[in-house]
């Protein structure tokens, strides 16, 4: 029978006999008296309290015990002790093992459904995938369910429609809600070979794309298999209530066993009363609340950081995070945006970037595609050129026009006439670490593009929330110190590590792991023996498979503010678990000598029914608490993407 | 006089449960059966796991079918932490769970609460 089946015969059956207790001082008896209530409590016991001593006699079989062991022993003393009382006309307590089971009961209808709210997450994540996709077959648009979708597959979206898998434009363009993935508030503009994910939604264009992800292998599917996996994970923490777990109920047995003995056999109270006590123990001992105080919490925090984009790999990573006091980042591609771009130029503008365009126009050089990145935007024609001559180690030459126009470093400038004022201009750019490229034509320099891989928008106010919180950040880069130095300056980073081999940046993160526990973040390949090192690696989502592999975080956002967000909700989390094991433990310590009479002297007592409700009301407090997480404020740049 | 024999009785009671539940006896275990490249084994949930260890062979894929008769809802959820399961056990049903075996070790599971415990030992 169903537990809140059991719950309301216990409850509706239990009533005569609470009538009976509040009315009985003012002279009401309940009819049938003693027999009443014989018959009443008989029911609850074989129907509500029944499965509770099926399953107590099934796992002590097995030498196991449980919190059903205890409700089973409380009331099924409190029961068969009264009807021993009544055949020898002492006093009865029927209705301490009714009220007992009705309460333990409550706490379980309301628990059970807590526990089913905090497992909401992964089912709403679930529920987000499209169930339909219109497949383009033979030229035309067919209908299918979403698993019969394959990889290659053209599929077209109307507006408003939701993308059915992971794939690439291949027509069209239109603005995504990307926000239940990623958190992003903003829809994000995407264009023919921009990528898409499955479940988002698209804008007001429509959209053709070829599907590259499929069933188990999107984005969202593994967003979902991971966080499953973290809230089922365990907690470190953990481990202390699985110790307790498995040796309290047989303690708490010995201890209402001793209890009976000091007050019947030692003190020499009736038996009645000395049964009362061993039983307040046996029932407030229950120890759900300690068992549900961490599962609860991690779910709900590692489900609700999934929400904003943020994918907490386990309960292991969230306790880490709590000792942090040092971060440290990737420069490429972590700090800065990863591709050069042309931040400056001097000169004529059109002019020079005409020349540096044709020049490099068939160039595989970094620094070349950020020149004709920015030629196309402007909107520079590129011009065709003769006697093209790449010049090792300076640059480039070709006629254009008839005359001979370069592109190079400032090697090449022996030969060619530069005005002190370009040069100066040259410098002070140098100085903040870009890197400067000279255009000439005949034997002048006529101007100079400016190229650096710029920080990203938001990485100064990510550092700074970081440093607020009174961690120390270090960047670690393959970069010249220079180049490094002038970075870090300008997003406010405090100390630089430069001139590290890729293979060396695991070392230097163990060397920092000497003054404190250290995060990492990063996104390549070469990130990943850091990530791992790291007592928490932080990937981005934007990275390669390997770092999102090697972190115990990652964020899908590729945004750098959320390494604060995610240290915020991990200790959120981990402060909540912390909270809610020191209640259940309190209440368990505090409760049991209060339930054995410890302190009867001064008239504070705990007679068994109250102890079913504050039983049940420990393990609800718990799971609420955890719930609430939920709703816990986040800092104001973390709440601003709901 | 009945007092000293019922401090006497609670005194081996007490004996009585340190033993049942401290001592040590023996877990029952099972090593999977292999039928058509697939192996089975049966878990009955009742106070517990019956087997309680379970071996399995590394490589093969590997099914477990849970059984819950106990109505307690301290069993109404089964977690394997390692492998991102947490399965609803509704009374009296089987529900068949997946294990990748491709890995060797043991890993635990355990009951929605916590309470109970079984290992898994891949090998």
């Amino acid at each position: 029978m169903a537990i809140t089946n059991r719950f309301w015969i216990s409850l509706i059956l239990s009533l005569p006999m609470l009538a009976e207790m509040i009315l009985h001082p003012l002279g009401w008896m309940l009819p049938g008296g003693e027999w009443t209530m014989f018959v009443l409590t008989t029911i609850i016991m074989v129907v509500s309290a029944g499965p509770f001593w099926q399953s107590a006699w099934a796992s002590f079989k097995k030498h196991h015990s449980n919190m059903d062991t205890l409700v089973a022993i409380g009331t099924a003393t409190a029961y068969f002790y009264s009807v021993y009382a009544m055949i020898t006309h002492q006093a009865v307590f029927f209705e301490s093992a009714a009220f007992v089971t009705t309460f333990v009961l409550l706490g379980q209808v309301f628990e059970e459904r807590m526990r089913n709210n905090a497992s909401g997450a992964v089912e709403k994540l679930v529920n987000l995938q499209a169930k339909k996709a219109t497949v383009m077959r033979n030229g035309e648009p067919v209908s299918v369910p979403l698993s019969e979708v394959a990889v290659g597959d053209v599929i077209r979206v109307k507006p408003g429609e939701k993308i059915a898998v992971d794939g690439v434009i291949t027509k069209g363009n239109s603005a995504i809600d990307e926000s239940m993935v990623t958190g992003e508030s903003m829809p994000v503009e995407k264009r023919v070979g921009d990528h898409v994910i499955g479940s988002t939604v698209n804008g007001n264009g429509a959209l053709m794309f070829k599907a590259e992800k499929v069933g188990k292998d999107t984005m969202l599917s593994q967003i979902v298999t991971l966080v499953k996996k973290a809230q089922n994970s365990h907690a470190p923490i953990q481990k202390l209530t699985d110790r307790v777990s498995n040796i309290f109920v047989p303690i708490v047995l010995i201890v209402a066993i001793l209890t009976f003995l000091v007050w019947y056999v030692l003190i020499g109270t009736s038996m009645a009363s000395a049964l009362i006590f061993a039983v307040s123990v046996v029932v407030i001992a229950c120890p759900c609340a300690l068992g549900l105080a961490t599962p609860t919490a991690l779910m709900v925090g590692t489900g609700r950081s999934a929400k904003m984009g943020i994918l907490i790999k386990n309960g292991e990573v969230l306790e880490a995070v709590n000792d942090i006091t040092t971060v440290v980042f990737d420069k490429t591609g972590t700090i800065t945006k990863g591709t050069p771009e042309v931040t400056d130029i001097v000169g004529d503008q059109k002019r020079v970037l005409t020349l540096a365009a044709s020049l490099e126009a068939d160039s595989e050089h970094p620094l070349a595609a950020a020149i004709l990145t920015t030629a196309q935007t402007v909107g520079v024609a590129v011009k065709p050129v003769t006697n093209f001559q790449a010049v090792e180690g300076q640059g480039v030459k070709a006629v254009i026009d008839g005359q001979t126009a370069f592109v190079g470093n400032d090697k090449l400038l022996a030969d060619f006439s530069v005005t002190p004022d370009l040069r100066k201009r040259a410098a002070k750019l140098q100085l903040a670490a870009k890197t400067v490229v000279f255009i000439g034509i005949g034997s002048r320099v006529v101007g100079l593009i400016a190229i650096q891989d710029a920080p990203k928008s938001t990485s100064k106010e990510a550092i700074a929330a970081l440093k607020a919180r009174g961690l120390k950040t270090v960047m670690l880069t393959g970069d010249n110190q220079q180049v490094a130095q002038a970075i870090a300056g300008r997003v406010g980073i405090d100390s630089v590590i430069a001139d590290v081999l890729p293979a060396d940046k695991a070392t230097h993160v163990r060397e920092l792991q000497k003054t404190g526990k250290v995060a990492f973040v990063g996104d390549g390949i070469n990130d990943a023996p850091a990530l791992t090192t790291a007592d928490v690696g932080i990937a981005m989502g934007s990275g390669t498979d390997i770092a999102i592999e090697s972190g115990g975080i990652v964020l899908v956002k590729n945004d750098l503010r959320d390494v604060d967000r995610a240290l915020a909700i991990s200790r959120k989390t981990f402060n909540r678990i912390k909270l809610n094991l020191f209640w259940a433990f309190i209440y368990n310590v505090l409760g049991i000598p209060v339930a054995a009479g410890v302190f009867y002297g001064i008239g504070l007592t705990l007679s068994p029914e109250l102890a079913g409700l504050a039983m049940a009301f420990s393990s609800l407090s718990v799971v609420t608490s955890s719930v609430l997480l939920n709703r816990v404020k986040m800092t104001r740049s973390a709440t601003n993407t709901f | 006089m009945l007092r000293i024999l019922v401090l006497i009785v609670g005194l081996v009671l007490i004996g009585f449960i340190a033993w049942w539940f401290f001592g040590k006896h023996a877990v029952a275990t099972e090593t999977a059966s292999v039928t058509n490249d697939v192996q089975q084994v049966d878990v009955d949930v009742n106070g517990g796991y019956s087997p309680e260890r379970i071996v399995l062979k590394r490589g093969i894929p590997a099914v477990l079918n849970f059984t819950r008769r106990d109505s307690s809802s301290c069993l109404d959820r089964v977690v394997f932490p390692d492998f991102g399961i947490n399965r609803e056990l509704p009374q009296g049903e089987k529900q068949v769970i997946k294990v990748d075996t491709s890995k060797t070790g043991e890993f635990q599971w355990a009951c929605g609460m916590d309470m109970f415990h079984g290992k898994l030992i891949i090998k």
